[in-house]
């Protein structure tokens, strides 16, 4: 018999003459709690997520990749990976064209093994939109696209992620409910709380454990 | 291969109280366990500043566990053929051979050379870098703390913090030992040195292995949570990802995840979440620019399908991993995990070890404890750890005729003159007369008791019994107040 098949037998067996237990999944207990208006996610979402070392900004669609192009001078980058298929990806690529000194840009437009080693090793920064976020525990949700890949948010030091301040949602539950989730989860979905870190020496925090080192929210009030 | 052939990662004395003795001579190592567990204990009663909302969420994370165990067998069907449509490979394992055959036999189809490992506690179970060594393939650990102890070819001390037995300092000499670095304090700069070398094997490798927190059936989702990112590293850079876990860890539904993952983070770090939540659903689909092309989920029992018959030790099963328990662990704190000389340490280690190896194999486990309550007290899906504990060592020292066998290595520490003496004992306690005439026999012979009593003399003075019992000074006391 098959490893499969034991296995479900031993199951089943020990389960002979039982019932399986009733759904009676209290959505109050995961949303009760951590459910804010409007107007206090904004706050709530910056003041968890700079608690963990990330930078946010406040600023407008139409002034962000200006913003950028400052906040990479300050940092001392020059490059910055970009969805070129993306509607922030060609906003930022029209913008730019004509500002004196933009950074470099570059797109991911090819399949991960013709320029792993340019990702790994010469790409300083990247910036993607997002899907959203969560205020109750301050979170970022991606889902990357074709056209936005997953690498973009992982390898390189410098993550710059743009949020709409009308899609901060209160809670993971409603989050998932309303967008339906269970019916469309794609190939890869994240939740993404601030940069790369760890405590495993000694407990003491540190950033920029294998991910990025700086994670920079650009969060649009008027989108 | 045969399991004999491996070079044990650590010499240690061979029985858990040998162990205990060594580790409690040991201050360094104390003085690391008691800072580090006073730290995450006052995290989580921080995180959980409110008690109300912290109960109901346990009893909903509770019921959420029992129910998925409830209709595990079809759940796991459920997973199996989401995640088969959706492209990833299902493999089953009863065993940890069996586990690392479909591992090696995946490593072979692929000639690959390096593999590189997320944090997985299952993998500690297979033993996988060591079956993989075996083979020349190098399989290398990227959570910072498991690649500490993997360095220092020691195993984990601690399901969530591997290497909290060491201190920085230890940490430094280690780096510059192994790594021909400069020795240096700073824990940003040996986190950085780790980021380099892990970097580059992340680039290379020809395969990335991960544990999974929770696979949920409703949609065929792998979820795993981490701070570091080298989770989202092996499950998104190499071209093939093979996930390994237990066959409890299927939820139901997509929407189950939302307070159990609340739980695990505020219980194991006190941290509203981790950096990454990653939840994988297929590999890469005709289009995408990365991720690997390949996935497989390993499903391994390993004596979980045992814990699974008996509907008490059954609640065994509910264990999400977040090491509550071990970090409110009296016993834990004092002897560390590698006392336990098993993979999972700790309280939840005592109750899941001896389905896994066999009583015969972990015979101290279920006794190493005060049963002063705290794992049961603090477990996010309400594991009644004390009473578990109590039912394995009443399995324990079951006479071998007693009963169909439940439990591998059942009855281990069964001694016919320890079952004789608690029936003596019952004899005495339940019969009035016999229990008097003890009474008076072993105070009037009190002369003759014995001035050695085994260990408790070695610390304690021998106990002589009195001249006379409190029952008779009670009897007389009253007597002389009645007139």
């Amino acid at each position: 018999m098959s490893a499969r098949n034991s296995i479900l037998n031993t199951l089943r067996a020990s389960l002979q003459g039982t019932t399986p237990i009733v759904d009676n999944f209290d959505a109050a207990l995961v949303t009760a709690p951590w459910t804010y208006p409007p107007e206090e996610r904004i706050a709530r979402l910056r003041q968890l997520m700079e608690t963990v070392h990330t930078e946010t900004h406040l600023t407008t669609t139409g002034r962000w990749p200006l913003l950028l192009a400052q906040l990479m001078h300050t940092k001392a980058v020059d490059s910055l990976l970009i969805a070129p298929a993306t509607a922030h990806g060609r906003q930022l690529l029209c913008a730019w064209e004509n500002l004196p000194d933009a950074p470099h840009t570059h797109a991911y437009d090819r399949p991960i093994e013709q320029w792993k080693a340019e990702l790994f090793n010469d790409t300083p920064a990247s910036l993607t939109g997002t899907l959203g976020a969560i205020a109750a525990t301050g979170s970022l949700i991606l889902w990357p696209t074709a056209d936005e890949p997953r690498l973009m948010s992982l390898v390189p030091p410098v993550h710059f992620a743009l949020l709409k301040a009308s899609e901060i949602h209160s809670n993971l539950y409603e989050v998932m409910q309303r967008f339906n989730w269970a019916s469309q989860m794609p190939t890869n979905a994240l939740l993404v709380s601030g940069p790369s870190k760890t405590a495993d020496i000694e407990q003491v925090l540190a950033y920029g454990a294998h991910g990025p080192k700086d994670l920079v929210v650009l969060i649009l009030e008027d989108a | 291969m045969s399991t004999a052939t491996r070079i044990p990662a650590q010499e240690l004395p061979s029985t858990f109280r040998e162990r205990a003795h060594v580790a409690l001579g040991d201050s360094q190592l104390r003085s690391n366990f008691r800072t580090a567990m006073d730290s995450l204990m006052t995290k989580r009663a921080l995180a959980f500043a409110d008690a109300e909302e912290r109960e109901q969420l346990r009893t909903l994370g509770n019921t959420i566990r029992a129910r998925a165990l409830s209709k595990l067998p079809d759940l796991l069907e459920t997973l199996e053929r989401n995640l088969t449509r959706q492209g990833i490979q299902v493999h089953w394992a009863e065993t940890v051979e069996q586990a690392n055959e479909i591992v090696l036999g995946i490593v072979a189809t692929h000639e690959a050379r390096q593999v590189i490992k997320g944090k997985s506690m299952v993998s500690e179970e297979m033993e996988m870098n060591d079956v993989l060594a075996a083979q020349g393939i190098e399989c290398l650990e990227a959570d910072m703390g498991e690649f500490i102890v993997q360095l220092d070819h020691e195993k984990p001390s601690h399901i969530i913090m591997p290497a909290i037995h060491k201190n920085t300092g230890q940490v430094a000499s280690l780096f510059e030992r192994k790594l021909g670095v400069e020795y240096t304090q700073d824990v940003d700069a040996l986190i950085q040195i780790g980021r380099r070398v892990l970097r580059q094997k992340f680039f290379e490798a020809d395969i990335g292995v991960s544990g999974v927190n929770f696979a949920v059936a409703e949609t065929g989702t792998l979820l795993l949570v981490e701070n570091e990112g080298n989770g989202r590293m092996v499950t998104s850079v190499p071209p093939v990802h093979i996930a390994v876990t237990g066959i409890e860890k299927v939820v139901e539904n997509l929407r189950d995840v939302v307070p159990l993952l609340s739980l695990l983070t505020r219980s194991a770090l006190g941290i509203p979440i981790t950096t990454y939540v990653n939840m994988i659903s297929s590999p890469r689909k005709a289009g995408e620019l990365d991720g690997p092309e390949e996935v497989h989920l390993v499903l391994l029992d390993n004596g979980r399908s045992q814990a699974f018959a008996d509907g008490e030790l059954r609640q065994t099963l509910n264990c999400i991993r977040c090491g509550a328990c071990m970090n409110h662990c009296p016993v834990y704190t004092r002897v560390g995990g590698h006392t336990y000389g098993q993979v999972y340490p700790g309280p939840i280690g005592k109750i899941i070890t001896p389905h896994m190896v066999g009583l015969e194999n972990a015979p101290d486990h279920p006794s190493a404890s005060s049963l002063c309550g705290a794992c049961g007290e603090v477990c996010p899906v309400k594991i009644p750890i004390p009473a578990l504990l109590r039912r394995l060592r009443e399995e324990n020292v079951k006479a071998p005729t007693e009963g169909a066998p439940l439990l591998r290595g059942q009855g281990s520490k069964y001694s016919r003159k320890e079952r004789l003496a608690w029936n003596t004992w019952a004899r005495l306690n339940s019969s009035p007369r016999l229990y008097r005439a003890f009474l008076k026999m072993t105070t009037r012979l009190r002369a003759l008791a014995p001035a050695a009593a085994g260990p408790w003399t070695q610390h304690h003075s021998a106990p002589t019994p009195a001249p006379r019992s409190l029952h008779e000074l009670a009897a007389e006391h009253l007597n002389r107040k009645t007139p």
